[in-house]
């Protein structure tokens, strides 16, 4: 072989990485979770709507949910607001709410005048769940069965396109309720 | 109007540079003497409709016209006069723009330079030149229009990005650019040389003074950016590694290796299918490098906003253009042989051992750069590469080159006789050890193993360059300017070296809560924190603190480090407040109030950092000098009739 | 798709104490470790992992909550007698390998590692084939050259 061919030989596959890098450019902010497929994360913290109440991930097993984090300062969480009400009117699996690094009475005024979506919210002040569960921002959600594992995990805001195309499609009609 | 003037002058450019490209390339082929005598018409024709659109883009910063799209994203009415100018190049279209006049700029210099070089020859160049432009110009009017209007118009613009809005950014792109952009005549100098099917030593004296300035403007563009960082971003870091970093840093170490192989193919004619190959890798560099910065394949702190459709774009003229100029490297370089002869001491060798280590240097930092994606793309999984990875890789190649390089300097042509330089070298070397221990041990009192080493072979070479200039000015003989540009250059090297040791090994870095009246002290410095006030500038305001700074109870300094929140983009900017003292450059950065008069202070004390980028433009004056040697210039008439000292080699 | 940044808006003052934006700003870091030498493990992991959220810079350098959550984290593990391995070991169990600025030397990485010495001591071979067949080359040649000349 012509040995002056070897710098276009090394051209050619290079030219292919960085085409698929262009193709896959937008998916390159999310960074994948290393969580999908692990057991979500425990964590005890207080009720949202009674301090004195204190929420289990133990107690969330045996079904699927979704475990939201939120914050009032989250413009994307505001967004996303339409949606996960969406998802609470659909009745198919349960939102758990994170309420992350934010302020209860904020919170509180928030859900009622928006609307609450979510069937019970869990407030974390120290960020030491978030980091458990490796949220870098939000809104962040995630899937989880009823074995307590990850299944899936919404990078930014969830909107009717991810609900109908990503997350329902996940969830096994079984689990629907009323089925 | 202005705006759709400047659309239209692009457009006439496009063409005329269609026909640059046609002409340039057909002309010689064909044997066409009119067509050729089109070429240089087309050269300043498209460089004046380039200019033309530059002008009308900046007239309507300068006016505030907020119905051009491009001036409502990156201006303001606040915003001061020399930043509206400086903001045309402030983000991807109005970047774009700047890179296509100056290589318009760049071509112009080419064909005036070209009255000298053979007429066929010196067609093809331009004509290169001319695909280069035509292939930037139509991206620009097919994806990155910069005239595009806003429909209702503006009321206002969204500002330039504060950290944008500072002297260095002025001359930063620019001079980058031109460098960057400079390697494209090297490479259509090798594309010419393919295309005619003859490259010979003259071929590399041509070559050789467009591609040292070129490489000098780069260096220069490199040393104000990381001297940009150091006093904008407020970490005292000047060097990240970061992805657009490294896209400049690639051609930088290939242009490098680049100038030194046309050194060897000008005086010897050895190694002309690598120095092809080098002038092609370089300018090729410099299109990856674009690559990377505008289509959001990489993350980084620098990159333009991302666009798939935009590194589509760029991807298929890179194939074009790169792909184009490999298969003719693959079918020309072959007959390129040469049967000049060198032992192994001399200096073609440590040419070649210069350029193997940059090549891999370059190697590296590539490796670096695109290993997040290929690992996506091979699906090996996310991965990430910063500093730990690139430092001691770099410093692999790094060292030795730095040890072989005075032994390069002294070694002859084609016998070496290094045994000659024996005395003068060890002489030299044990003076730079001297400089080094009294560097580590004397001045400052501690540092890690390299330490010595890195100063000392950075002592050495300086050392070592100068005993023969000196020498021959002791005998009040002649230095080329060739010479003289060498030394220098090398002698820059070596004071980066020391400098780059110093500053790695002497940093001085603490982050202190301080109260109102409250001190530190650091390496022989008393900080004192005085108190916040509030401060208020054209376009932002915010916050600015006091701190004295003494020595021994003497007075050293004031330093005031602000925190700006600017009105349109709400962004917070930190200022830091820099003080050379002694060598030592004291940098007090303000962090956070931490409530009751306390704030959070960053304070760094770096040795001879500001050395780091005076020893680059010292480096890049060398290059100048060297550049300017009428050694250089073609001879009157164009030489048709085979060259003396050419022997051996293959007619083609 | 918005990724959500910390906001608080009421003064001049009052905002600049709040949670920076992403670039411009920097975070300073006052921690205290107890002993210089725990001191220094807190400086080299907060300088060696990435802020996931501003994604260039450093957990030191990184002015958003979240940083100064996670360089809280390192402080209490370090000060509960973790080793260095077991701190990064907790963040990329949490935000994958991206987290590190340093790659790790896995099967899947060994490649990026083993580049620069590969071709390096490639590199040296072939130059010193093509030194050889110079020097071989060098009885042959009698072309006229000035030795000493430097350029």
């Amino acid at each position: 072989m012509n040995r002056f061919l070897l710098p276009m030989a090394v051209f050619v596959p290079l030219v292919v990485v960085l085409a698929v890098g262009i193709y896959r450019a937008p998916q390159k902010d999310i960074i994948a979770s290393p969580l999908i497929g692990k057991p979500a994360p425990d964590f005890a913290l207080p009720d949202l709507a009674d301090a004195a109440r204190t929420v289990h991930a133990a107690d969330l097993k045996g079904r699927w949910y979704l475990f939201n984090v939120w914050g009032t300062w989250c413009g994307g969480c505001r967004a996303e607001h339409e949606t996960l009400l969406e998802i609470r009117r659909a009745n198919v699996l349960p939102l758990v709410g994170l309420d992350w690094k934010d302020d209860d009475a904020q919170a509180r005024a928030w859900l009622t005048q928006l609307g609450n979506p979510y069937a019970v919210v869990a407030v974390d002040h120290a960020g030491r769940t978030a980091i458990d569960y490796g949220v870098y921002g939000a809104p962040e959600t995630f899937l989880i069965n009823p074995q307590g594992l990850v299944v899936y995990k919404v990078v930014g805001e969830v909107t009717h396109d991810v609900w109908t195309r990503e997350i329902l499609p996940r969830v096994p009609r079984a689990a629907f309720p009323g089925t | 109007m202005l705006p759709e003037l400047g659309l239209f002058a692009l457009v006439l450019a496009l063409l005329l540079a269609g026909l640059q490209a046609f002409f340039g390339i057909a002309g010689p082929a064909l044997g066409r003497e009119r067509w050729i005598a089109a070429v240089t018409p087309a050269v300043a024709g498209q460089f004046v409709m380039v200019a033309t659109a530059v002008g009308c883009l900046a007239a309507a910063f300068i006016g505030d016209d907020f119905s051009v799209r491009y001036v409502a994203s990156n201006s303001n009415s606040a915003l001061p006069l020399f930043y509206r100018v400086t903001a045309l190049w402030g983000a991807h279209e109005g970047s774009l723009l700047l890179w296509i006049l100056l290589l318009a700029a760049w071509t112009v210099a080419v064909a005036v330079g070209a009255a000298r070089l053979p007429r066929h020859f010196a067609a093809r160049v331009l004509g290169v030149l001319g695909v280069v432009s035509f292939g930037f110009l139509l991206f620009t009017l097919a994806t990155s229009n910069p005239f595009l209007r806003l429909d209702p118009p503006a009321g206002d613009g969204a500002d330039l990005n504060p950290i944008l809005q500072d002297p260095a950014l002025a001359v930063h792109p620019p001079i980058l650019y031109t460098g960057y952009v400079g390697f494209a005549v090297a490479f259509a100098f090798a594309c010419a040389a393919m295309l005619e099917g003859r490259l010979d030593q003259e071929w590399a004296r041509w070559t050789r003074p467009w591609t040292t300035t070129a490489w000098g403007f780069l260096t220069c563009g490199i040393a104000l950016g990381s001297f940009w960082a150091y006093y904008e971003l407020g970490w005292g870091g000047f060097w990240f590694w970061d992805p657009v970093e490294n896209a400049s840093f690639m051609p930088w170490l290939v242009g490098t290796a680049l100038i030194h192989s046309l050194a060897v193919t000008d005086k010897r004619g050895l190694f002309k299918s690598w120095t092809l190959l080098l002038a092609i890798l370089a300018f090729s560099l410099s299109m990856l490098g674009t690559f990377l910065v505008r289509s959001g394949v990489l993350v980084s702190v620098h990159s333009f906003a991302a666009d798939p459709a935009r590194g589509i774009f760029i991807l298929a003229f890179l194939v074009l253009m790169i792909g184009g100029a490999l298969a003719l490297y693959a079918w020309r370089a072959p007959l390129l042989k040469s049967t000049a002869g060198f032992e192994f001491g001399a200096r073609e060798s440590f040419l070649l051992f210069n350029n193997l280590l940059l090549v891999i240097a370059a190697a590296t930092v590539f490796a670096g750069t695109l290993a997040p994606l290929i690992s996506d793309a091979l699906k090996l999984g996310t991965l990430s590469v910063g500093a730990p990875y690139f430092n001691p890789t770099f410093m692999l190649t790094m060292l030795p080159l730095m040890a072989l390089l005075p032994l390069g300097i002294h070694a002859g042509w084609k016998r070496g006789r290094l045994s000659d330089s024996a005395r003068t070298l060890l002489l030299t070397l044990a003076g730079a050890a001297i400089f080094a221990l009294a560097l580590c041990f004397g001045i400052f009192a501690h540092g890690a193993v390299l330490t010595p080493v890195g100063a000392a072979l950075g002592a050495w070479v300086i050392l070592a360059s100068l005993v023969d200039p000196l020498d021959r000015w002791r005998r009040g003989l002649s230095l080329s300017r060739a010479v003289l540009g060498m030394t220098v250059a090398h002698i820059g090297l070596g004071l980066a070296v020391i400098a780059l040791t110093s500053v790695e090994s002497f940093t001085f870095e603490r982050d202190v809560a301080l109260g109102s009246g409250a001190s530190t002290s650091a390496a022989g410095y008393e900080f004192r924190f005085d108190g916040v006030a509030p401060i208020e500038g054209p376009n932002y305001d915010g916050v600015g603190a006091t701190i004295t700074v003494t020595r021994g109870g003497a007075p050293v300094a004031v330093l005031k480090p602000q925190k700006r929140q600017y009105w349109v983009q709400h962004q917070l900017t930190t200022v830091t407040a820099i003080h050379m003292s002694r060598g030592n450059n004291l940098l007090v950065a303000l962090g956070d109030d931490l409530g009751a008069g306390r704030w959070s202070i960053r304070i760094q004390i770096r040795p001879l950092v500001t050395l780091i980028w005076l020893a680059a433009l010292i480096m890049a004056i060398g290059g100048a000098v060297a550049a300017s040697d009428r050694r250089y210039r073609p001879a009157r008439a164009p030489a048709a009739a085979p060259l003396p000292g050419a022997a051996g080699e293959q007619p083609t | 798709m918005s990724r959500a940044r910390p906001l608080r808006l009421s003064g001049v003052l009052a905002a600049l104490a709040a949670l920076a934006l992403a670039r411009g700003a920097l975070a300073v870091d006052p921690t205290q470790m107890p002993t210089p030498e725990l001191e220094q493990r807190y400086l080299a992991l907060t300088h060696e992992l990435r802020c996931m959220q501003c994604q260039n810079e450093t957990l030191a350098d990184s002015p958003v909550e979240l940083a100064a959550d996670l360089r809280h984290e390192i402080r209490d593990m370090l000060l509960a007698g973790k080793s260095d391995a077991e701190v990064r070991a907790f963040m990329v169990a949490r935000y994958g390998d991206f987290i590190l600025f340093r790659p790790r030397f896995t099967p899947r990485t060994a490649w990026l590692w083993l580049a620069p010495g590969v071709l390096l001591l490639v590199g040296v071979l072939v130059l010193v084939r093509v030194l050889r067949q110079r020097a071989a080359l060098l009885p042959g040649d009698l072309t006229p050259v000035d030795e000493d000349a430097p350029n």
